[in-house]
């Protein structure tokens, strides 16, 4: 099953490389990863999904906290969380095209954030099952880029992760 | 506040945490170091001949000592050299720091002569690794490797050093730190008490008991504890390769190693124990076997101070997380409190159960090789040896046949006197290791059992020893063939003996160690193996190389059966099995 694993890190110079050569040194799969400083500046949230059966995601939570750059991590998945996905897609928009188009991404809540005579940007937030949803909805033949944030996500209530 | 240069800062601060030898080699990118050692006394450096040799030396003096082994290098060549012998450490979690030269800051990424980017390539086998940014900041960055690499599961710490940061021109003010907090890193030190206490139950409840030890009780200062517990209990002790002499190996209690080629009495009990004490030990593949036929019927109790080794290839039933030494202290209060005593009666049936195993199949009840023929067999070599050192020596080896002889017939009876290459299985780590245990302790008995085909993997240190006066025995196994290769071809290529056989390209072993001012000794017959061994140990001041040319058909027994079978399946010898 897909477990979303926040990491709080030293912001320091390899830390990052640590992380995700430990994925591939042990054979095990990233799917989404996103990085950024959080509002202390000696620490940078990782949010990553993977794949795996309990056995699997117990070492992997019990690797990552053994290195030394990891300062906390939770598996948001354990408990009720908020996941958020970003993507940017570009999608041809002409002729009666434009109006189906424009439809779907109200359905879908969705925004244009720039246009041209016979294309769209269009931005969307969600979970990823929403924009994988929302992708079929609007058809390969249409699609000319996509590009997806990766997974940030938070846990609800009054649980956080911070130092 | 005293200004020192980065050069100066690095070996004042090596000297403040405690370090008194370093094994290396210079080099461009290592220059300003290697200056500031010169212009000092108190960090003695041992120059080897092979860069890797200098992690294998450090490695050996670690691990006879239990300190930290402290090894630099230079940048690119010397760099990559080292990275086996890290590898190594960190398989067998070895304290060690490694430092490494860079080229200067502003070249890194531009290719430049002798570099590589060696905090990337080694980062898969270091518990951690620093590349310093400011001079400045080396004392603390010190302070820190050394607390992290012995600390916890001990490791190898990398710190990579660009040349302009050690220059003589700039000065900084040096204070090295008492100690050193970092917020990440809080190594589990006290195990959970309940935990502790559910596995006491289990203990005393237990009809079959077997105790599984491995290096974690070494590193973790905790043979003594051990055997106090066992002697009180009176269960069955095993070792895994690595824990070798963490329980005496010449007791009554003790099996023998158990694993791919472990006794008959340790993998059979093992098999049909009812709970097993794992203390400092990871389950690993050369010990368990088909891990879904591991110990049907055992329920395990598993001690170790990383929560990453417990429940990795085989669960646990009762997992403990802390330091051996806290957690055998309480475990052993506990047991001593408890109203409920071990089931004496079952204790007794199974140690009758274990005798008779001992009996029919043991190493140690009676030769279980050809003891009749012409030839010296490798078995009587350890044997021999064990004798004429009186199971004193501290013994490293290398890796392959005569590897696993020793660990089977030179019986430990302390703690960090056995000293092998495990978890990587280095060729080439005897003799620079036996010259880092010679280093530690210049008065001590030191013997490399090894291979003609491991000796020449790192024969250039022959030098380094006469360089320091570093008089250790090197006891080969000759078969003229990698023998463990040989003896898999044997058993499953139908003799195919690709690539492992020297035929005439054997160099004269005499020869070659008088020109390095050693002495060679050559050992052709049965007869002659005791004198000869004492004439070696009796040149106390002098290296000594005794080819000892044994039988070259001879293979390692017992050997478990893979693939698919259980601890209990075997191979006693080339006809029989379990």
């Amino acid at each position: 099953m897909k477990r979303i694993i926040s990491v709080l890190i030293e912001n320091a110079p390899g830390a990052l490389s640590r992380v995700v050569g430990l994925f591939s040194q042990r054979g095990y799969n990233i799917e989404t990863l996103t990085v950024a400083p959080t509002e202390d500046e000696t620490l940078s949230r990782i949010t990553l999904t993977t794949v795996g059966d309990d056995h699997k995601i117990e070492q992997i939570t019990k690797h990552l906290n053994k290195l030394i750059d990891v300062v906390k991590l939770v598996d948001l998945t354990e408990g009720a969380h908020i996941e958020r996905e970003l993507m940017l897609i570009k999608v041809k928009a002409s002729g009666a095209q434009r109006a189906e188009v424009k439809r779907c991404v109200d359905i879908f809540r969705g925004q244009i954030v720039d246009v041209t005579a016979s294309l769209y940007v269009i931005q969307i937030t969600g979970t990823s099952d929403k924009l994988d949803a929302f992708l079929q909805a609007v058809g390969e033949a249409s699609i000319l880029e996509v590009v997806r944030s990766g997974v940030s996500g938070i846990s609800r209530g009054e649980k956080v992760l911070s130092l | 506040m005293e200004m020192l240069s980065g050069g100066d800062m690095l070996i004042r601060a090596l000297r403040d945490e405690g370090v008194k030898h370093v094994f290396g080699y210079p080099g461009g990118a290592a220059l300003h170091i290697y200056d500031a050692i010169f212009r000092q006394k108190d960090v003695k450096h041992i120059l080897v001949r092979h860069e890797q040799a200098a992690t294998h030396a450090a490695d050996g003096y670690a691990r006879a000592t239990g300190q930290v082994g402290t090894v630099l290098v230079t940048s690119g060549p010397g760099a990559t050299n080292a990275i086996t012998g890290i590898a190594t450490a960190y398989m067998d979690s070895i304290p060690m720091v490694v430092i490494s030269g860079q080229v200067v800051s502003e070249r890194i990424g531009e290719d430049a002569f002798q570099e590589t980017d060696m905090v990337g390539v080694s980062r898969p086998i270091v518990k951690h690794s620093f590349m310093v940014k400011n001079a400045a900041e080396i004392p603390e960055i010190v302070k820190k490797a050394y607390y992290i690499a012995s600390t916890g599961r001990p490791g190898p710490v990398v710190i990579d050093i660009p040349k302009d940061i050690t220059a003589p021109g700039e000065t900084f003010p040096y204070e090295y730190p008492d100690k050193v907090k970092i917020r990440s890193y809080n190594p589990a030190t006290r195990g959970h008490t309940g935990q502790i206490r559910k596995a006491v139950q289990l203990l005393l409840e237990s009809k079959r008991p077997v105790i599984y030890a491995g290096g974690g009780v070494i590193q973790g200062n905790g043979s003594d504890l051990l055997t106090d517990l066992a002697r009180r209990l009176n269960f069955p002790v095993t070792n895994t390769l690595m824990g070798l002499g963490c329980y005496p190996g010449s007791d009554r209690q003790f099996l023998g190693m158990l694993g791919m080629h472990g006794t008959f009495e340790a993998n059979t009990a093992m098999h049909h124990s009812d709970v097993i004490l794992a203390v400092g030990v990871r389950f690993d593949d050369r010990v368990t076997n088909t891990v879904g036929k591991f110990c049907p019927n055992a329920k395990i109790i598993h001690i170790d101070v990383d929560p990453a080794s417990i429940s990795k290839t085989v669960a646990a039933d009762v997992p403990i997380v802390g330091s051996v030494e806290s957690v055998l202290t309480e475990m052993h209060a506990m047991v001593k409190e408890s109203k409920e005593q071990p089931d004496a009666e079952a204790i007794k049936a199974w140690w009758k159960q274990i005798d008779e195993w001992r009996q029919r199949h043991g190493l140690y009840t009676a030769p279980r090789y050809n003891t009749e023929g012409e030839s010296i067999m490798p078995q009587d070599v350890i044997r021999t040896l064990h004798e004429v050192t009186k199971g004193e020596a501290y013994v490293t080896s290398d890796v392959g046949q005569h590897q696993m002889f020793a660990a089977q017939y030179y019986l430990f009876d302390k703690p960090r006197r056995w000293i092998n290459s495990g978890g990587l299985g280095t060729m080439g780590f005897g003799l620079p290791s036996a010259m880092g245990v010679q280093m530690a302790h210049r008065d001590a008995v030191v013997a490399c059992v090894t291979g003609e085909g491991s000796i020449q993997m790192c024969i250039q240190e022959l030098a380094t020893c006469t360089q320091y006066h570093l008089p250790v025995k090197i006891i080969c196994l000759n078969n003229h063939a990698l023998g463990m290769v040989k003896q898999w071809q044997d058993m499953q290529y139908e003799g195919r003996y690709s690539e492992s056989l020297y035929e005439e390209t054997l160099p004269d072993f005499v020869k070659l160690m008088e020109s390095y001012g050693h002495v060679g000794m050559k050992v052709t017959r049965k007869d002659e193996l005791k004198a000869k061994m004492e004439e070696c140990f009796a040149m106390k001041d002098r290296v000594v190389f005794m080819d000892i040319q044994v039988d070259q058909s001879e293979h390692v027994y017992p050997m478990h059966v893979a693939p698919n079978g259980s601890m209990r399946d075997m191979w006693l010898s080339k006809t029989e099995r379990t």
